[in-house]
């Protein structure tokens, strides 16, 4: 019966080689990157990215300087968390639309907007967006 | 092998087995959305100027004829929605006000735009009074019969011959060209018509599918039909009256000078004018219009079905889809979108309710004057003025948003409806 491990083997082998293709297939390299490009792998995105370079803010923030927080465990932890909740509805194809930012995602949105106008906006404060919608791209929301 | 390492084996083959399974299925599903993402549609079928039947259209593009053929669905909304209730029953002094014309006989709501012609097969004002090919300049795929026969001659024939010349209803032949997709406008009465509006503001020879934006576009192929107009002539020629404007004063001037009138009101003896649809006219007052909003931003939102978005073709109120027709410009949540909505709606009608209690005393103002033997040439004032007030009541009545696609101008035409029906009470008591 020594064969029997030997099958396993050759069957766990072939499972791992296959997810590593998917891995490869759905991109999934890509999304350790920067590149915004890698946002509209899931085709959702495609009119906020297509906005997006029409937008002002095309030329100092992309993507990830905006919506996941500088620091990199944070950083990391920001796309774990919200690429697991993505995959896993746009697969199933179950959330509502239009799309909403989760609260926790709004502040981490706001963090960045204060962040790099801090010298405009420390004395101020405020929530941006209620004025400035669309600064960054096109669906408001 | 002892028992236990076999159930062991056992069950790590079934993990094995099960989560080469859905890494399959999630392969699968990337590959499925990765070819949707790139090809939007399959030409399956030739489409020509022919082809009229929407099955054929909807071989290419099933996504859009799916909506479509949803336009069978009826349902309420609070006060309209695609369901043919009697609204002679729901509002029993509209047979008074339509008092002599075709319109006290049946005022039903209408359905969605599967049912337009079948609809106006069944309603008794064409059963019971005599109408013309005009009507399917809106209710029917005209355009194989005014190629044949030409716009005006349709126009002209008895109802019966008329609808033999066609065989469907509203299709996607009126608003898009069969061979580039394109959105388009068709209707000879819209092309005339806007062609009159936009010289009255200084722009010739206006022609929308060659002028006119995308954008633009979104609303002109809704405004082919959901417009006022009135049939020209002996010909019945089915023409908008827009030469001096899209305002309800701009409108009636407009009648006024070429001397038109819709019927003689049965009760008071005035020159009347109907009212039709003017949803375009009304909207093109508000401020989505102002704004840039088309119609098909909110009656056909974009969607998404898998990773390919389309504009949904199932035609409809926004009240039955507010998360997409509101939500995608305004930040809040689908109910506080629909209380200001039904808030501006439950303001317009019970202005409308307190205008159409005004026709009714001025009604009964005008056969006391008449008992008392006043007569035709002592009432002029006060029927211009019936003329003038029911027209504006109408335009609201009649208009399907119930006020809404311009709040604060169906409220000002409402009001000066009021105004023009005490006065009219007024000159008849002092005649």
């Amino acid at each position: 019966m020594a064969s029997l491990p030997a099958a396993l083997s050759i069957l766990t082998g072939l499972m791992l080689g296959l997810g590593a293709y998917t891995f490869h297939f759905a991109q999934g390299l890509s999304y350790f990157s920067n590149d915004p490009e890698a946002c509209a792998n899931c085709h959702v995105m495609r009119d906020y990215l297509d906005s997006w370079q029409k937008s002002g803010h095309h030329g100092w923030a992309v993507c990830n300087d905006c919506h996941t927080p500088r620091a990199l465990p944070a950083k990391l932890w920001t796309k774990l968390d919200n690429g697991w909740n993505h995959s896993v509805k746009f697969t199933l194809q179950n959330f509502a639309e239009p799309l909403r930012l989760r609260p926790v995602n709004l502040d981490r949105l706001l963090d960045n907007c204060r962040r790099c106008h801090a010298g405009l906006v420390q004395e101020v404060g405020g929530e941006c967006l209620p004025c400035h919608a669309g600064v960054g791209h096109g669906p408001r929301n | 092998m002892a028992p236990g390492t076999k159930k062991i084996y056992a069950g790590l083959s079934a993990a094995v087995a099960l989560s080469t399974f859905l890494i399959t299925l999630l392969l699968m599903n990337v590959l499925e959305r990765k070819q949707e993402a790139r090809q939007t549609h399959f030409q399956l079928v030739e489409l020509s100027e022919d082809t009229v039947d929407p099955a054929e259209w909807g071989k290419n593009f099933p996504r859009q004829y799916d909506g479509y053929r949803r336009t069978v669905d009826t349902e309420r909304t609070r006060f309209g929605g695609s369901e043919a209730f009697q609204r002679l029953e729901r509002d029993p002094r509209l047979k008074r006000i339509f008092a002599g014309y075709a319109f006290e006989l049946d005022y039903r709501e209408d359905r969605g735009h599967a049912y337009s012609l079948k609809d106006q097969d069944e309603t008794e004002r064409v059963k019971l009074r005599p109408q013309t090919g005009a009507c399917l300049h809106c209710h029917a795929a005209a355009l194989p019969a005014w190629r044949k026969l030409g716009f005006e001659a349709v126009c002209a024939l008895p109802y019966a011959e008329a609808r033999r010349l066609v065989t469907h209803p509203i299709v996607c032949l009126d608003c898009h060209d069969p061979k580039t997709l394109q959105l388009r406008v068709t209707r000879p009465g819209f092309l005339n018509g806007l062609r009159a509006w936009k010289k009255s503001q200084g722009v010739d020879h206006y022609d929308p599918n060659t002028m006119a934006t995308r954008q633009e576009m979104r609303s002109y192929v809704c405004g082919q039909c959901h417009v006022e107009y009135y049939f020209a002539g002996p010909q019945k020629i089915v023409t908008y009256p827009w030469a001096k404007g899209l305002k309800v004063e701009e409108m009636e001037a407009y009648y006024d000078q070429i001397g038109f009138s819709d019927w003689k009101h049965a009760e008071t003896g005035a020159p009347m004018l109907k009212a039709q649809h003017p949803e375009f006219e009304l909207w093109n007052q508000g401020i989505h219009a102002r704004s840039g909003v088309a119609c098909a931003d909110c009656h056909m939102p974009y969607m998404r079905q898998g990773a390919i978005k389309i504009s949904d073709h199932h035609v409809r109120s926004p009240m039955l889809n507010v998360e997409r027709a509101c939500l995608v410009c305004h930040p809040f949540s689908a109910q506080e979108m629909k209380a200001r909505t039904e808030a501006i709606q439950d303001r317009n009608a019970k202005l409308l309710l307190r205008a159409e209690e005004a026709l009714i005393d001025l009604f009964d103002e005008i056969k006391t004057a008449r008992a008392k033997g006043a007569t035709d040439a002592q009432l002029t004032r006060s029927l211009q003025l019936h003329r003038k007030a029911q027209f504006r009541v109408d335009f609201i009545n009649a208009e399907n948003s119930t006020g809404f696609h311009a709040p604060q101008e169906a409220a000002r035409i409402l009001g000066e409806a009021i105004d023009y029906a005490r006065q009219a009470q007024l000159a008849a008591r002092a005649r």
